[in-house]
């Protein structure tokens, strides 16, 4: 496996675990989350962003734990190892790109967590409703935003459209043993674009008409191919932990 | 700067069940549901409550100091409200 | 917007005189201030202006953490610091929240705050530079501010008291994590412990400043003190925190970096060396090394956000109308199963 060099054997026995995508989706998110704190639009949105943040990083731990080591599979492999989705990685942009994601992104995890949860796989009861609340509170914001002033409807339309084709991946299927290869993928789909469509008729927004997945042939995120922003987030997050190798903190 | 300051809510949070809810604070948010959730994060995120009240600070009607003495005075002086005014012999029980 | 909960900046609305011996009456007995009592305008200045200055500390705070919670090097102590920036977030919203009940609103003393008009903790104008930094902020910063904060619970006026029993509970994990934090660096690698040795060299001075200039150099002092605002002098909370961090810094295994520190058997107490006022108040003139930043990227935040706020007005007021009494049930139950979860 490309990028995986020193991980211990317990930890690289993960990398081919379905659940490791669903642990760096959690994780990759979070991180993006962190960047926002002190400068959210309003004090009370501070508390809300961090809520969320904590709330995935507590998610991506917990998975870890169950599969490795936390700390070599979050900070000592490389991009190329790195099994989140795209739209995870995405930077924070404006306020409207950081909801429009999270709506995006917990609406699914949502109704994938809520399968899982059903199909047994004892970390998805808690998750979901975490997630649930995320998708609650990101939808709330969207309604704002798309039926706010003529300045927010446009900056959470240019989200919307810009954001769109990262959220194909979500439903290309994970294999794998276990809850995660019996998820019905399809009926995700079905379910998150008829609550996204809602939203964003209630919110006063276009449902994008533009591909949800790029034409490039080597895949996305679940294959380990990212987008140029995430080698440098990794580069941030992963720096102080790889300059003391062995260390402990 | 803009224009638009948020309304200013005060939030109730019923600690556990069985309790009543009692004011925790304040906080701004631009509609009631968005306070709610403001106030879900900013008040139980250390699980200090399961259900949450917000009402718009300016819609809570208070006794006003200047009336503190017809308004609570007249209650001082009935003794005989409290179970403690009653002499009971020793040795009676539950009463 | 102020409510019948809040006062409302009336001054002298009963008979003076009367309303004087209540309050002093108060005051004497130990009693709390409530927002519509009347008060002596200089005492709802004094604490309007140590509310504002608190609160804005705790947000401008934030920003020399937050400097770190993309780099922390490990997952454990990324949501140890993500969750103590959250934190301080909410304490400044506590904070402005009790200086709203004297009939300041939050966006004035934003306003006061981006212009310079209002002060924050000076400290807070040092950089972090490495990680070992968020341990000293922890453990020194957060030590000093709880040794200043513990006696505002039982201060004088009603809401700031309140506020900062929910603090002062809430805070006590900051300083645990610091003083951790230092330890794990201390008792690490060579490299490590260098990087602990350095940040506590560094924080220590400017942590001895927090507790404000020599008793006979402040200004509000004394007042304060008569009004049981301030329970305790500068000098004394600073000599507490002194004698606090000696023996802690020797459990952590490092040194003070105090040539004069030597326990004074006589005072019960540890003397301690010259604090270096002129940097203090070079510091706090605007001089320290972040000030300038510090500053400009919260007005650049709250204006970032300005369109985000008005949006959320604009909605609220289009939807006020419809359908209320449905919405609010629904919601009810959402955020009920949402709390428990």
């Amino acid at each position: 496996m490309t990028g995986s060099e020193g991980l211990s054997a317990r930890s690289a026995a993960a990398l081919s675990d379905p659940l490791l995508p669903l642990a760096d989706d959690s994780l990759v998110l979070s991180h993006r989350l962190g960047e926002w704190a002190g400068h959210a639009p309003v004090l009370e949105e501070e508390l809300a962003l961090a809520n969320i943040a904590l709330d995935l990083l507590g998610q991506a731990r917990a998975l870890y734990a169950e599969l490795g080591e936390e700390d070599e599979l979050a900070f000592l492999r490389e991009e190329r190892a790195f099994r989140n989705c795209q739209l995870a990685e995405q930077p924070g942009g404006d306020f409207a790109h950081t909801m429009v994601r999270q709506l995006y992104f917990s609406a699914w995890q949502e109704l994938l967590y809520a399968q899982l949860a059903e199909l047994g796989q004892p970390l998805a009861a808690k998750a979901v409703k975490e997630s649930e609340y995320h998708r609650d509170h990101a939808e709330h914001w969207t309604l704002r935003l798309g039926d706010g002033t003529e300045e927010s409807h446009a900056r959470a339309q240019r989200a919307a459209d810009s954001l769109w084709r990262f959220t194909g991946e979500l439903f290309e299927p994970i294999a794998g043993p276990g809850p995660v290869g019996e998820v019905d993928w399809d009926a995700l789909r079905t379910g998150w674009t008829e609550r996204i469509t809602r939203t964003f008729e209630r919110a006063t927004l276009t449902v994008p008409e533009s591909p949800q997945e790029g034409a490039w042939k080597a895949g996305a995120g679940r294959q380990g191919i990212h987008t140029e922003p995430f080698g440098r987030m990794l580069a941030e997050m992963q720096h102080l932990h790889r300059s003391h190798p062995g260390a402990s903190w | 700067m803009s224009g638009t300051d948020w309304p200013l809510w005060e939030v109730f949070v019923r600690s556990r069940r069985g309790l009543s809810h009692t004011h925790a604070g304040s906080l701004h948010a631009p509609d009631a549901e968005m306070a709610l959730r403001n106030a879900r994060d900013l008040y139980t995120r250390r699980s200090e409550g399961v259900s949450v009240w917000v009402v718009p600070s300016h819609e809570i009607t208070a006794s006003s100091p200047d009336e503190k003495d017809p308004f609570f005075g007249p209650a001082a002086d009935k003794p005989y409200r409290h179970p403690t005014f009653y002499e009971v012999p020793e040795g009676v029980r539950n009463l | 917007m102020t409510s019948v909960l809040l006062g409302e900046g009336t001054q002298g609305s009963a008979e003076p005189v009367e309303s004087v011996a209540a309050f002093d009456s108060a005051i004497a007995a130990d009693e709390r201030i409530e927002p519509r009592d009347w008060m002596p305008d200089d005492y709802r200045r004094t604490l309007v202006r140590q509310m504002a200055q608190h609160a804005h500390s705790e947000i401008i705070g934030m920003q020399p953490e937050a400097n770190w919670i993309t780099r922390a090097p490990s997952l454990r102590r990324k949501a140890i610091l993500m969750a103590k920036v959250q934190d301080e977030a909410g304490h400044g919203l506590y904070l402005y929240s009790a200086a709203e009940t004297l009939g300041t609103s939050r966006e004035e003393l934003l306003d006061k705050l981006h212009s310079g008009r209002q002060k924050y903790s000076s400290i807070f104008n040092y950089p972090t530079l490495t990680w070992a930094d968020v341990g000293a902020i922890g453990w020194l910063v957060d030590g000093a501010a709880i040794t200043n904060q513990v006696p505002l619970c039982r201060c004088s006026y009603g809401p700031y008291a309140r506020a900062m029993i929910r603090i002062c509970k809430e805070e006590s994990f900051h300083q645990r994590q610091g003083f951790e934090l230092l330890l794990a660096l201390s008792r690490g690698t060579e490299a490590q412990h260098a990087m602990a040795q350095d940040s506590v060299d560094r924080w220590w001075w400017p942590s001895l400043m927090m507790f404000g200039p020599p008793d006979d150099e402040s200004s509000h002092s004394a007042r304060s003190m008569e009004w049981k605002i301030k329970r305790h002098s500068n000098d004394e909370l600073r000599q507490r925190f002194v004698d606090i961090c000696v023996p802690q810094a020797e459990a952590l295994g490092l040194t003070l970096p105090d040539p004069g520190l030597r326990w004074n058997e006589s005072r019960g107490h540890w003397d301690f060396g010259p604090i270096d006022w002129e940097e203090f108040k070079q510091v706090l003139q605007g001089n320290g090394p972040c000030n300038e930043e510090r500053i400009t990227r919260r007005r650049q935040a709250h204006e970032d956000g300005a369109w985000v706020r008005d949006a959320a007005a604009a909605y609220a007021a289009k939807h006020a109308a419809r359908g209320r009494g449905k919405v609010q049930e629904r919601t009810e139950t959402a955020v009920d199963t949402a709390v428990s979860a």
